[in-house]
């Protein structure tokens, strides 16, 4: 799948592609699939998003799972400190 | 420690206001950020993995209490409750909001602070030996030396967009504790035959992705020719530094590719085109900068004596104080690299409790160290081990530095947007391995540096064991390197072989401490050994 991803102007949070907005949590991103460019454009030019950009993912068991490690990162947060994951039950394996 | 004039804190209070008004209209939408990135980054805020960060400079990384407490505050007040000191003696804040970030500067300011100049192609932070004005080894106290090049180089219009970035370091030691010549410009004050204070310029060091040692330019510089001749380094640099590739745009790739001989030529020529135009400040701004930095008030006479009855304190001070030209003051270094820690992460707290003791016990200053350390410089002998016990008490004493336990590593994958592999986790790591104190003190000094990624912001290049993360096919992987030194005698590092896996490269540091115990011979350090018995039985050891 296609997700899009970027960080917030106002915060610099991370960011998915929800389909309809913007959710920090990448368990509410969507496939953006052909629209992906198209998100891009119309999101960039609203300026709520920061240097989006268009990743690979797969859904699995755990939920959605980008396919490079950074982006598995990001959607986490620092592996050395997950009290300040948003997912209270991650682990650094889930990531890695 | 210097203090602001009213040019100083004016330059500082109109910038703030030029970032509040930026990033008013960034956020109102009335620039892109295409437009608002140059600014931000020229203010230190960058857009790393998980947030904005702001990076603080920490002139030639020193500090007073009051400034040291308000990075705490900050950790707290717009950050999540901890700070992180950075290889340039800075530190840095991982989770800043850019509506903030404008309040972030105007509290820095008003204790004379600022984020300018920490990123871009202009002249960074001049970094300086932390032992400056403690050390009883040094000529003079470098940093009113660092504090002129500050004052030159802030804002300077002609080198605000340098084909890359300037890195500049000024020592006044034979032993180089700044990683000197592994900047862009390395600066020793020295004293020629004639007992003249002047300076020695080396130039075209650095890391990255391709490590060089500086060599030495020019042996002396009169000290009222200093900036002179620093811009003369610059202007060549800027007119004929590679802007068509990033990749070979540092200075140092300009000296290799000129030759030594040829780039110190046409230094030389602008150096005397620029004798003749009366650019050099003159003495008495030095003059009126020296006083800054005399001398606290040492208490005369103060003991030397030292109670080491309890073992604990006794090692702390054999590992973490060196000693100081004072009789009866020592140099306490505190280590921000607990047993497991995250290498220069200290929280709000901590950073707070560092400044309160500094204000009590160390004439009101402190230092950041490049290895990400803290020092308090001047520190009673009758008052360490009241003092040792306040660290003890917040975690801050471990008696690991310059041993395999005071690992350098960079932020990494964990938080850099630049890197291909984690850093810490692997510091982590290999801080347990060796957490024995019976270990870490039968190995002795012995330096390892991680990056996770070619710019070397870990300085792997310099560590006598180095680690460099990299991404194989989405993988991360870590290549091992021995013979690094960043000190008088500086080396880089050689790639032993294939790399690692995380817990690979663990056991491999391991493979190689073992061989080294081994075939040590009397008081030999491991770099003694390594440069003694070459690669070839590390390699057999690591792959045969």
């Amino acid at each position: 799948m296609k997700i899009v991803t970027g960080n917030d102007l106002k915060s610099g949070d991370v960011t998915w592609w929800t389909g309809s907005g913007w959710s920090r949590h990448i368990a509410d991103a969507v496939d953006a699939g052909d629209e992906a460019e198209a998100i891009l454009a119309r999101e960039s030019a609203a300026q709520r998003v920061n240097a989006a950009y268009v990743i690979d993912a797969e859904r699995t068991a755990d939920g959605i799972r980008p396919a490079h490690i950074k982006e598995r990162i990001r959607a986490l947060g620092p592996t050395v400190r997950l009290d300040l994951s948003l997912d209270p039950t991650a682990t650094p394996e889930r990531v890695l | 420690m210097y203090k602001y004039d009213q040019y100083d804190q004016a330059m500082v209070d109109t910038r703030v206001a030029e970032f509040r008004d930026q990033t008013a209209r960034r956020i109102a939408g009335k620039m892109t950020e295409d437009q608002f990135k140059p600014l931000r980054l020229q203010n230190g805020l960058y857009l790393q993995l998980h947030a904005y960060m702001l990076r603080v400079a920490v002139p030639y990384g020193t500090l007073n209490s009051a400034q040291m407490r308000v990075l705490g505050d900050i950790a707290d007040k717009y950050d999540r409750g901890y700070g992180h000191f950075t290889t340039r003696q800075n530190i840095q804040y991982n989770w800043i909001k850019l509506e903030d970030a404008p309040d972030i500067l105007a509290d820095l300011a008003k204790v004379e602070m600022h984020a300018i100049q920490t990123s871009g192609n202009c002249i960074r932070n001049i970094s300086s030996d932390q032992f400056a004005g403690a050390a009883a080894d040094e000529l003079v106290d470098p940093r009113p030396y660092a504090e002129l090049l500050r004052q030159w180089s802030s804002f300077h219009p002609e080198f605000l967009a340098l084909p890359r970035k300037f890195k500049i370091a000024v020592i006044a030691s034979d032993t180089d504790r700044a990683a000197m010549r592994l900047h862009d410009i390395g600066i020793q004050i020295v004293k020629n035959a004639s007992g003249e204070i002047g300076a020695a310029f080396y130039v075209g060091g650095g890391m990255g992705r391709t490590p060089m040692i500086a060599p030495l330019i020019k042996d002396f510089v009169p000290l009222d020719q200093l900036i002179t001749y620093s811009e003369a380094c610059l202007r060549v640099y800027n007119r004929y530094g590679r802007r068509d590739n990033k990749y070979k745009a540092r200075i140092k790739i300009l000296v290799h590719e000129l030759g030594k001989e040829e780039y110190t030529r046409q230094v030389e020529e602008e150096f005397a085109h620029l004798l003749t135009q009366g650019i050099e400040p003159p003495l008495a701004e030095l003059e009126r900068i020296i006083p800054y930095f005399a001398d606290p008030a040492y208490e005369a006479g103060a003991s030397d004596e030292l109670d080491r009855s309890d073992p604990d304190f006794a090692l702390w001070v054999d590992h973490n104080c060196h000693a100081h030209k004072q009789p009866g003051y020592m140099v306490a270094t505190i280590s921000l690299k607990p047993v497991g820690g995250i290498p220069g992460d200290a929280s709000a707290d901590q950073i707070r409790l560092m400044a309160d003791l500094a204000k009590q016990y160390s004439f009101d200053e402190l230092r950041v160290t490049h290895a990400q350390n803290i020092v308090l410089p001047h520190v009673k002998k009758s008052d360490l081990y009241t003092l040792w016990q306040s660290l003890d008490a917040a975690g801050l004493s471990t008696p690991n530095l310059d041993s395999i336990g005071d690992i350098i590593a960079c932020p990494g994958l964990d938080y850099c947007s630049l890197a291909n592999a984690r850093s810490i986790p692997v510091a982590q790591k290999i801080s347990e391995r060796f957490a024995a104190q019976d270990k870490l003190d039968t190995i002795g000094e012995l330096k390892l540096k991680i990056s996770g990624c070619i710019n070397a912001c870990g300085h792997h290049h310099a560590g006598h064991i180095g680690i460099l993360g990299v991404d194989r096919k989405g993988t991360e992987n870590y290549q091992l390197s021995l013979g690094g030194c960043e000190g008088a005698d500086t080396s880089l590092g050689t790639i032993t072989g294939p790399g690692f896996s995380e817990d690979g490269v663990v056991d491999a540091v391991e493979k190689v401490t073992d061989l080294y115990l081994s075939e040590r011979k009397d008081g030999e350090r491991f770099l003694d050994t390594y440069r003694r018995i070459g690669m070839a039985p590390f390699k057999e050891a690591l792959y045969g």
